[in-house]
């Protein structure tokens, strides 16, 4: 097992290098940091020496791949791509364009993130799984005809029709709980009802419709046959035999999620001012600070690949037949 | 004197290849049956009508042109330099017609009060009167309500009577081609004996018709949905929108099937070092967050535009440049599944026996693979095809509203819903924008996901033994 782990940590590495050549490639070669310093400082008017500082500043003055002016090993680290991009490996993230301590800012932003996520993760589990048991336990009868039907009508909603109605009903009529914000301690527990909400009523459709596929799947096989054949009541088959194996394909898609809980959602983060990494990418995004956005492009890559490894963890954990060698 | 936008091109060329596809199906029965099922299906049917509609209108709008125009101060006619559609000429005067700034659907009077100066002389404060919606009225305070369901009235007749003379026709036709009487095949069809759900599909073509109808009678003179902020119709809007959402529900899969395809029965059927690099390829790629790779990717986009202005002859081709660059880097982030799906599948059949044999006789990789391995995946791609369309139409919304999709300039859902939601505030509320862009995308969306579930059942083996 330990053997495996270090293997497939051994596999990620050239993943992550193919990552970095990516951003790099997409961050420096279409665009000189000319065009980013002149981005920057404003279109109109840039005089040259106002560039040449910016760069400086910043450590984009030095060749891309390749500094033939210094000697040694400084031909290879006095570049932008080392300087920039080799450093991620070590989560070394720098200073952001606008000169922030890029790690701490994510050490801070990142419980924000996590304060939404969590709860929106356990409670969807439990509404998905609830509701897609419901739905195949009066498979073929109307109450399915009908969850489905609402299934689909939901997940044909946009999303962005369930944050803004939200906000609207709240902010309007109920006046429960602030509309967007955050604060620290127990008092974000009201600023994370709204987004959690919001967040599973968006997904519950398509969400609940995929968990009845899975446990009708279930249903299907003969063991479920055998166990029903020996009389055992079809409310400790579903739960004893369907939920239990419908639990493997549902919870290796969930593990793979862990890691990323990180990161938070971009849209909701944005949209309900959460101060988490999202609407830190956002604001980046919107600032133009390219050393935030590569930062967090790396950053979801490496959570990405350590979920891919903690779901084959996860399968041998929950499916006995599988041996990982 | 037509112009001719990227996706333009790209658009017919997928109306040419969709066109040779179904000549293509025509003749070979493994693709025919699961159509036949589809075409079965009453509920995949209206939603094709539904689906039909938003096209023809996306496809009006793409047919881009310089309109002819006299010169100012001559009589000679020249190219103007603004650009406009078929859709523009088909919905005539919704586009010309603008009033200064938000007006509810079906209003008379602007949302906003303003300082009014009356004939003789002295000024008060109220809401104006409309340049154009409801402007034939001498006093809408008391003939508006009633002239408009004179005209919602009108409307319902017209649209029955068109619905009912195409019935006829219909009928008349299919009676005619059957050898039956007009009654037996009218019968046929309403009493649901058909093999082809007529009664679906003629339903639905007369909701459509009637509900058309109805709104082109009210739009000759009012706003129908109301106005925007700077005063256009929302009806217009929708309207035009619907070419963003089709574009880049449709254009993205073609960007990215042609690598998906080839990789994935690549990877399967070659094995070995092929397969290696090419799942180190999607794996790579698979790893980026995929918002944050669009998002960077505009990012990146916006330095080049700002900073190679002058290549971009107009707006227009800029956004258009946007549109043609976020339908790749979305394809970018979503054929990574459809390629491990189709490198599964190749893998399984390569090991069977009409494969073998083609190896056997020296047949070469390339024929083999487009001979045998392509038709028996094509399956595969058609169900991805029609299970993404929808969710890509939903993501354009959400992408436009963090800033990171289609062009500011463009008319799409996504910039409708973000340019309205800042009025939520605002006391009486602005509301019509917002409804008409998620209804519009919802009647969109809800097609889509209706039809694709019948091609899916259609298509894919393991449900269709699952269940019966």
């Amino acid at each position: 097992m330990i053997a495996y782990i270090f293997r497939r940590i051994l596999y990620a590495l050239p993943i992550l290098i193919g990552v970095n050549i990516i951003t790099f490639v997409l961050f420096f070669v279409v665009n000189t940091p000319d065009d980013m310093a002149r981005m920057n400082l404003g279109q109109k008017r840039v005089t040259q020496e106002a560039i040449q500082k910016w760069k400086t500043e910043r450590g984009y003055d030095k060749p891309l791949l390749w500094n033939s002016n210094t000697g040694g090993a400084g031909k290879l680290t006095d570049t932008i791509f080392y300087r920039n991009s080799v450093k991620l490996f070590v989560f070394d993230f720098g200073r952001s364009d606008s000169g922030r301590d890029i790690s701490y800012d994510i050490s801070q932003r990142m419980w924000p993130s996590l304060a939404i996520t969590v709860p929106g993760l356990l409670l969807g589990l439990l509404a998905y799984i609830t509701f897609g048991l419901i739905l195949a336990f009066f498979r073929a009868t109307y109450v399915d005809i009908a969850g489905v039907v609402i299934c689909v009508i939901m997940m044909s909603i946009s999303g962005l029709f369930y944050i803004i109605g939200g906000q609207y009903l709240i902010g309007k009529f109920l006046h429960l709980v602030p509309i967007s914000g955050y604060d620290i301690g127990p008092e974000a527990f009201k600023f994370v009802v709204l987004p959690v909400l919001v967040g599973l009523i968006g997904s519950i459709g398509a969400s609940t419709r995929w968990y009845r596929t899975i446990f009708l799947e279930e249903m299907n096989r003969d063991y479920v046959r055998t166990a029903r054949a020996k009389g055992i009541p079809e409310q400790q088959v579903l739960f004893r035999h369907v939920l239990m194996n419908g639990m493997i394909p549902i919870l290796t898609g969930v593990v793979v999620l862990l890691p990323t809980l990180f990161i938070g959602s971009l849209v909701m983060e944005s949209f309900f001012a959460i101060p988490g990494l999202g609407s830190y990418t956002i604001d980046a995004i919107n600032m133009q600070d390219f050393a935030i956005v590569r930062s967090m492009v790396f950053l979801g890559s490496v959570l990405y690949i350590i979920g891919l490894i903690l779901t084959d963890i996860s399968y041998t954990l929950v499916d006995p037949r599988v041996r990982l060698e | 004197m037509p112009v001719l936008f990227i996706t333009d091109a790209l658009i017919f060329f997928l109306v040419f290849m969709v066109s040779c596809f179904i000549l293509y199906a025509r003749r070979h029965e493994h693709l025919r049956a699961p159509w036949r099922q589809v075409v079965r299906s009453p509920l995949a049917m209206s939603s094709a009508v539904i689906l039909a509609a938003y096209i023809l209108v996306g496809l009006l709008d793409s047919i881009h042109f310089h309109p002819r125009m006299p010169a100012a101060g001559s009589d000679e006619i020249i190219n103007s330099t603004e650009i406009m559609s078929l859709l523009d000429v088909v919905t005539g005067p919704l586009r010309t017609r603008n009033e200064k700034t938000y007006s509810s659907p079906l209003a008379s009077h602007l949302y906003a009060k303003e300082i009014i100066e009356l004939p003789d002389g002295s000024q008060i404060r109220d809401y104006p009167r409309l340049l154009y919606g409801g402007a034939h009225l001498s006093a809408p305070e008391a003939g508006k309500r009633q002239d408009i369901l004179q005209r919602v009235f009108s409307g319902l007749l017209l649209g029955s009577t068109l619905s009912g003379l195409f019935f006829g026709i219909f009928v008349l036709l299919s009676g005619r081609a059957g050898r039956v009487s007009f009654t037996a095949e009218a019968m046929a069809i309403i009493r649901r004996r058909k093999a082809i759900p007529w009664h679906a599909i003629l339903l639905t073509l007369a909701l459509l018709v009637i509900t058309a109808s109805v709104t082109i009678v009210l739009a000759s003179e009012y706003h129908v949905l109301g106005t925007d902020k700077v005063g256009q119709d929302v009806l217009y809007q929708s309207l035009k929108s619907i070419r963003t959402g089709l574009v880049i529900g449709t254009l993205t899969t073609l960007v990215m099937l042609p690598f998906a395809i080839m990789l994935g029965l690549m990877a399967g059927y070659f094995r070995g070092w092929v397969d290696d690099v090419i799942q180190y390829l999607y794996t790579t790629l698979n790893s980026i967050p995929g918002v944050l790779l669009i998002a960077a990717s505009i990012l990146i986009l916006q330095v080049y535009i700002a900073n190679h202005a002058d290549e971009f002859t107009s707006i227009e081709h800029r956004a258009d440049m946007r549109l043609l660059f976020l339908c790749i880097i979305l394809g970018i982030t979503s054929w990574t599944g459809l390629c491990r799906m189709l490198r599964g599948e190749t893998l399984k059949l390569r090991e069977i026996d009409y494969v073998q044999a083609a190896q056997a006789f020296g047949v070469g990789n390339t024929t083999i693979m487009l001979r045998h391995l392509l038709p028996n995946v094509m399956h595969i791609v058609m169900i991805s095809i029609v299970l993404d369309f929808s969710g890509l139409v939903l993501a354009e919304a959400v992408l436009s509203y963090i800033n990171i999709g289609v062009d500011p300039t463009m008319h799409s859902w996504g910039n409708m819903i973000n340019s309205a939601r800042l009025e939520m505030a605002r006391e009486p509320i602005v509301w019509w924008s917002l409804t008409a862009a998620f209804l519009f995308m919802f009647v969109l969306v809800l097609a889509a996901n209706l039809f694709s579930d019948a091609v899916r059942d259609a298509f894919d083996p393991r449900i269709r033994t699952g269940f019966e």
